[in-house]
């Protein structure tokens, strides 16, 4: 039943992606409403799924590839739902839903099948600390399409072409101060996954900190935020600087979430486990 | 009985920017004349109603009419006369439009499709005014009222349904757009004119409007810098306080007279920290320029002088020309919806003889039986009455609704025949055949001139 029921989230954000491109191409209005209001729907069976899941497996489903890209893709679309609807971001869905359609897809080519829990995952901090992991994860995620759309927009604007890609972005002061807002979201969501991540490391190996290549990396992810973040804040870094220093910082990250757990061994990688 | 023959014609006779020049238009405006110009045009014998426009760019007459053949005529004979210019002039300048294509145009000119510039706003308020003086002075009747609200109606819609008037298409109108897709919302962002010229002037006008905040002055001549601000509302400095005043401004407008370059890379290069890499928005306006190009190589500093602007509205003209292909499929449509009401008014002289024939029946029959009715009494008299006129707008109700619906169909003119025939319309039928003529005569735009296309 819940692979039935990501199978049809599959489906409907598909079809949400193909209404915010027909949007950002012909500019109709009405495709943008209907895109935002499958993907809705598609939000509320992507729930369903999840619940479902950690109903019939008993545990939450946060432990395996399939079951981490697929909570990224809901925190992704979540984070951007809201973002909508509190702050407007013209095109924005063009830019994060292909990509959340990306992951989704990615999911989908892991196993589904759910095996039993090994013994040291077995604890509240699990679902605590991926949570709060994979949103941060997320609302950078929609930093970097931010970053990507305020780089993209910035060219045109200094090579003088003002075109249609000109016209159908946001204008940059727009797109920075959103970059901002994600950054202040995000940086302290990673920075209590890292630390909730530090407790239960130390309840479940019996230590805090282990250099492990996981937690390396995350400490490195976590610099490069640290930086941007105090930079803005002092300095008053903006716009091209804090747009290019986003995507490094996403980079970076997600190094961090595919590319310790594929290429790197360590405490964090349970064979192909965690993330 | 005078059936739809006299069913109205829309004719529409003008010249405008594209087929006379301003000499010619200004004589046809006939603003010399004592007597307004609509009201020569109402008083023709041939104008059944009338609607003047005269803008600076055209100058049109739409009249409805019921003699398509002297209308041109007493027109421009009007106009000769009053205008007092030679027939060979106006003949070439003149265009002349009759039914489906008067409608056209009328909606086109509406939508500012037929404008210098495609999508400017004014024309529609100055058709507004030209039809609010034909109301006032009853010129304008059934056909024409409808015609125009149509018309206002279409434009707005066009105006909202495509971005034909969402492009700049001026100087300072196109810098401060740009400047919109920089900062997004220009309230409270801070404005400063170098140099004090007529276009810096209505640039800054629009940065005010667009929400900027603050106006700082700078001019070589301080008086005139203190002049300019107080207009706008802001405060004045000296040339040599530009480089400390770039720290608080977001948008500069620069358009001295200087000889050469006034503001270099360095210089704005060394207040970018003291801003705190704030977005800086240059546009150089001056010519020769004022302020060094290498400048927009600054991070987060943009620079636009007079050719980029320019660039920028030839883009503009054409996505608005764009546009308009879209805007003339909506009028098209709009063209046909209104030809169907127009020619719905035909069957309403076959409505009314209709009834007017089934109310002779009754009361003729009702003469007949006058003697028995006579031995009534009032009471039963009046029942008689309202029995008799029911029983025929009961029969006649479905004959008429399904005339009416038929008339916004394409075999309209079948169904008017099979009316006519079935409750032997007497007369009818050679009179109809008539103002089907007259119709489709009219129907076949008659163009006799089209102006030329730009």
């Amino acid at each position: 039943m819940h692979k039935f029921l990501f199978q049809i989230t599959v489906f409907i954000y598909f079809v949400s992606t193909v209404g915010f491109l027909v949007h950002i191409i012909t500019l109709r209005k009405d495709a943008e409403r209907i895109a935002t209001v499958v993907l809705s729907v598609g939000f509320g069976f992507h729930t369903a799924a999840v619940l479902m899941r950690w109903f019939v497996g008993g545990h939450p489903p946060l432990v395996n590839l399939h079951d981490s890209l697929s909570f990224l893709a809901w925190a992704m679309v979540g984070s951007f739902l809201l973002f909508q609807w509190r702050c407007k971001l013209k095109s924005l869905g063009a830019f994060v839903i292909p990509f959340a359609m990306i992951i989704m897809t990615a999911s989908s080519f892991q196993s589904k099948e759910i095996l039993p829990l090994p013994p040291v995952l077995k604890s509240i901090w699990l679902p605590i600390h991926a949570i709060i992991c994979l949103f941060a994860d997320a609302v950078f995620a929609l930093a970097f399409c931010i970053a990507i759309m305020y780089l993209l927009q910035e060219r045109q604007i200094k090579k003088k072409r003002l075109g249609a890609v000109f016209q159908r972005l946001p204008s940059l002061e727009t797109l920075d101060a959103m970059n901002e807002r994600c950054l202040t979201v995000g940086f302290p969501l990673l920075t209590l996954g890292i630390v909730t991540g530090s407790i239960w490391a130390e309840k479940a190996w019996g230590s805090y900190w282990s250099w492990d290549p996981k937690e390396t990396w995350s400490l490195i992810t976590w610099f490069i935020y640290a930086a941007l973040f105090h930079q803005r804040l002092t300095v008053g870094w903006r716009g091209r600087k804090a747009a290019i220093m986003t995507i490094i910082g996403f980079a970076v990250l997600v190094f961090t979430f595919l590319g310790v757990s594929l290429l790197l061994s360590g405490a964090h990688s349970y064979a192909t486990w965690l993330k | 009985m005078p059936l739809g023959l006299n069913s109205p014609q829309i004719v529409l006779l003008g010249v405008n920017h594209n087929t006379a020049p301003v000499e010619v238009r200004e004589r046809l405006s006939l603003s010399g004349s004592n007597t307004p110009a609509l009201r020569l045009f109402a008083e023709l014998p041939s104008c059944e109603e009338v609607v003047f426009l005269s803008t600076c760019n055209r100058v049109e007459v739409l009249v409805s009419t019921n003699r398509l053949d002297e209308i041109r005529e007493s027109i421009t004979k009007l106009w000769l006369d009053r205008g007092k210019m030679d027939s060979n002039t106006l003949q070439g300048a003149l265009y002349e439009y009759h039914g489906t294509s008067a409608i056209r145009h009328l909606f086109r000119v509406a939508s500012s499709l037929d404008s210098m510039v495609v999508g400017e706003p004014q024309i529609l308020g100055q058709l507004k005014d030209a039809y609010r003086m034909a109301s006032e002075a009853k010129t304008a009747g059934l056909v024409l009222n409808r015609l125009l609200h149509k018309a206002f109606s279409v434009a707005k819609r066009i105006r909202t349904e495509t971005r034909i008037a969402s492009h700049a298409v001026s100087i300072s109108y196109a810098a401060v757009e740009l400047a919109k897709k920089i900062f997004g919302d220009l309230t409270g962002k801070n404005g400063m004119l170098i140099g004090a010229g007529e276009m810096a002037e209505l640039a800054a006008q629009h940065l005010i409007a667009g929400g900027a905040d603050k106006l700082v002055v700078a001019n070589r001549t301080l008086s005139r810098a203190v002049e300019l601000s107080r207009s706008l509302g802001g405060s004045a400095i000296s040339l040599e306080e530009v480089g400390d005043a770039l720290v608080d401004a977001d948008i500069v407008i620069s358009s001295t007279g200087a000889p050469g370059i006034i503001l270099s890379k360095d210089q704005v290069k060394r207040i970018m920290r003291p801003r705190r890499h704030r977005l800086l928005f240059f546009i150089d306006i001056a010519v020769p320029r004022d302020i060094d190009p290498k400048v927009n190589d600054i991070d987060n500093v943009y620079l636009y002088d007079i050719d980029d602007l320019k660039g920028v509205i030839e883009f503009n003209k054409a996505e608005r020309e764009k546009e308009a292909s879209k805007a003339d499929r909506m009028v098209e449509a709009e063209v046909i919806k209104f030809m169907a009401w127009m020619e719905s008014l035909n069957v309403v002289p076959v409505i009314q003889h209709l009834q007017e024939k089934a109310e002779a029946v009754r009361q003729k029959e009702i003469l007949r039986s006058h003697k028995v009715i006579e031995s009534l009494n009032d009471e039963q008299q009046k029942a008689m009455d309202v029995l008799t006129r029911s029983i025929v707008q009961k029969i006649l109700h479905d004959p008429i609704v399904y005339i009416k619906k038929g008339a916004q169909k394409k075999n309209s003119e079948m169904i008017l025949d099979a009316a006519c025939s079935l409750f032997g319309i007497d007369g009818l039928e050679d009179t109809q055949k008539l103002q089907d003529k007259c119709l489709s005569d009219a129907n076949q735009d008659k163009t006799i001139r089209k102006p030329s296309p730009n």
